[in-house]
């Protein structure tokens, strides 16, 4: 009898009409789409996007040589060799980061007790080659110097909670 | 109109042959070249459709709402290479496309826009239509053997075990039609649907009328029963080696065999170009239940969207699901159904039968 029931039910087709119902639905429904170049999705203030390097408001470089980034890195995608400066400061001669090994997972800001390598809302570039890719310390500190009001912004927004 | 292109060719001197040769070319393009036109479009509005039903936008960068993505995507595709593989069956490989779309296009020939707006008046038309759409599947097996890849003669072999199951059920659901209809004819099946809504024959047919459309999607590999493509499974099916103009015909023919099936449900089943509003009393006379061919385009468009509709909607068929559902759902329910007419026409039942058929007579 069930089955006898089971087969009218399916030559009345209703569940596929039921099927038919729920696309029905949501084609009238309104639509998820970011239109990329032209609308932006939002963006958290913690986003992990290109690294930088930070300053002091004088002018001076944040990084110590501390090597905690470093240390800290699961990619093992910095490299940092250090000296002593002849005013007596230690500071970096050479700061790596391999975007190709980086998997962005912040462990290196975490780390920095300086606030000196940060991860920054900027996700829009792109390398054509594999030496495009190396953020050699210059390149760190460019970044972090055309990006520095917003960079700042974002630290201060997340103070509370870090 | 053909009067005045008659004349005119009188005046420049054409013989009588070659007069009635270039009108019937001349219809062949009026007919065609809105075919292709609305082909190109209904692929636009299939990714449109389909896109709204997953909650995305669909193309809307080419032109003022994506309206020019058909148009660049043709010109993309003719300014491709036709890649041939060096295995193939070179002829053959050529020859598919050809033989896949020339039927699809050739059965038009006999489709009747309006009361005389045909291009072939065929007495057995219906016939001829079934004949031709059967012969498509030969573009599809040629071009999945001379493509000489597992994949593709896979695509073939599948395809060409779906469209002879649902052949059968396709041809008993158009029996049931020509019974009711008494006629063969596309055109007197059309005017045997006379008298409003209730007298078309989706009502007393209704089992032959879901059969047709289901058979009429499995014949043209679509969505659920696209199994010949089957992109998850066997990359495109027949039809993975080619490319540019050779794969944009297999398109066309696909697409325009989907219109072609659309339109003959519309013709065989809702009345064509008969209007919804006929013998309704108080709007007789008006042009509302005047029979004209926009009734004909608006139930064919709606057989169209039906098609996009179970393409965003159902999962694919497994391939043993489609073989249960053609031999053992769609065949007895026809030939059940078959009987039922047959019997309703000898016993005169319903205003359907007894009135329009010269069956009974």
């Amino acid at each position: 009898m069930g089955k006898m029931l089971q087969i009218l039910k399916s030559l009345t087709l209703s569940e596929l009409l039921g099927g038919m119902g729920v696309t029905g639905r949501y084609f009238f429904k309104r639509k998820f789409t970011v239109q990329y170049p032209d609308e932006r999705a939002p963006i958290s203030p913690r986003f992990r996007g290109l690294h930088a390097q930070r300053r002091y408001a004088n002018g001076e470089e944040r990084c110590i040589a501390c090597k905690l980034c470093e240390v800290a890195c699961p990619a093992l995608a910095i490299t940092i060799e250090s000296e002593q400066r002849k005013d007596g400061s230690r500071r970096t001669t050479r700061y790596d980061i391999d975007l190709t090994k980086c998997i962005f997972c912040g462990f290196c800001e975490e780390a920095c007790p300086v606030d000196a390598i940060v991860e920054t809302r900027v996700y829009e570039y792109h390398g054509e080659s594999r030496e495009d890719l190396l953020m050699t310390k210059e390149r760190l500190l460019a970044v972090g110097d055309a990006h520095e009001a917003q960079i700042a912004a974002d630290r201060a927004a997340d103070a509370r909670y870090r | 109109m053909v009067e005045m292109i008659e004349s005119l060719l009188t005046f420049i001197g054409f013989p009588l042959w070659m007069q009635s040769v270039i009108i019937i070319l001349l219809k062949i393009v009026v007919i065609l070249l809105p075919l292709l036109g609305v082909v190109a479009y209904f692929t636009l509005l299939e990714r449109k459709v389909i896109a709204y039903m997953h909650v995305r936008i669909g193309p809307n960068r080419v032109g003022p709402r994506g309206l020019l993505q058909p148009i660049a995507d043709a010109a993309k595709l003719m300014f491709k290479e036709i890649v041939i593989p060096s295995g193939a069956d070179k002829p053959l490989f050529l020859i598919a496309p050809i033989i896949s779309m020339a039927p699809a296009l050739a059965a038009w020939a006999v489709i009747p826009f309006e009361a005389e707006m045909v291009l072939a008046d065929v007495d057995a038309s219906l016939l001829y239509v079934l004949a031709l759409t059967s012969v498509g599947v030969y573009g599809v097996i040629i071009a999945g053997w001379a493509s000489n890849s597992k994949y593709a003669l896979l695509g073939a072999m599948r395809s060409a075990a779906q469209i002879v199951s649902y052949e059968i059920a396709m041809g008993f659901a158009l029996v049931g039609v020509l019974m009711a209809a008494g006629s063969i004819n596309l055109g007197d099946i059309v005017t045997a649907q006379q008298g409003g809504v209730v007298h078309w024959f989706w009502l007393p047919l209704l089992p032959l009328f879901l059969v047709y459309f289901i058979s009429g999607v499995a014949e043209t590999n679509r969505a659920p029963f696209d199994v010949a493509e089957g992109e998850s499974e066997i990359v495109a099916g027949f039809h993975v080696d080619y490319s540019g103009m050779a794969f944009a015909v297999f398109f066309l023919a696909e697409y325009a065999n989907m219109i072609l099936v659309a339109m003959l449900a519309a013709l065989m089943f809702l009345g064509g170009w008969l209007s919804p509003f006929e013998g309704i009393g108080f709007l007789s006379g008006t042009f509302l239940a005047a029979p004209s061919i926009l009734w004909l385009f608006a139930k064919t468009s709606i057989f169209m969207v039906l098609y996009l509709w179970f393409r965003a909607s159902f999962p694919r068929y497994r391939y043993d699901q489609i073989m249960r559902l053609g031999w053992k759902v769609f065949i007895p329910i026809t030939i059940v159904w078959i009987a039922v007419v047959g019997i309703a026409i000898v016993a005169e039942i319903g205003p359907w039968f007894a009135t329009n058929t010269g069956v009974t007579g």
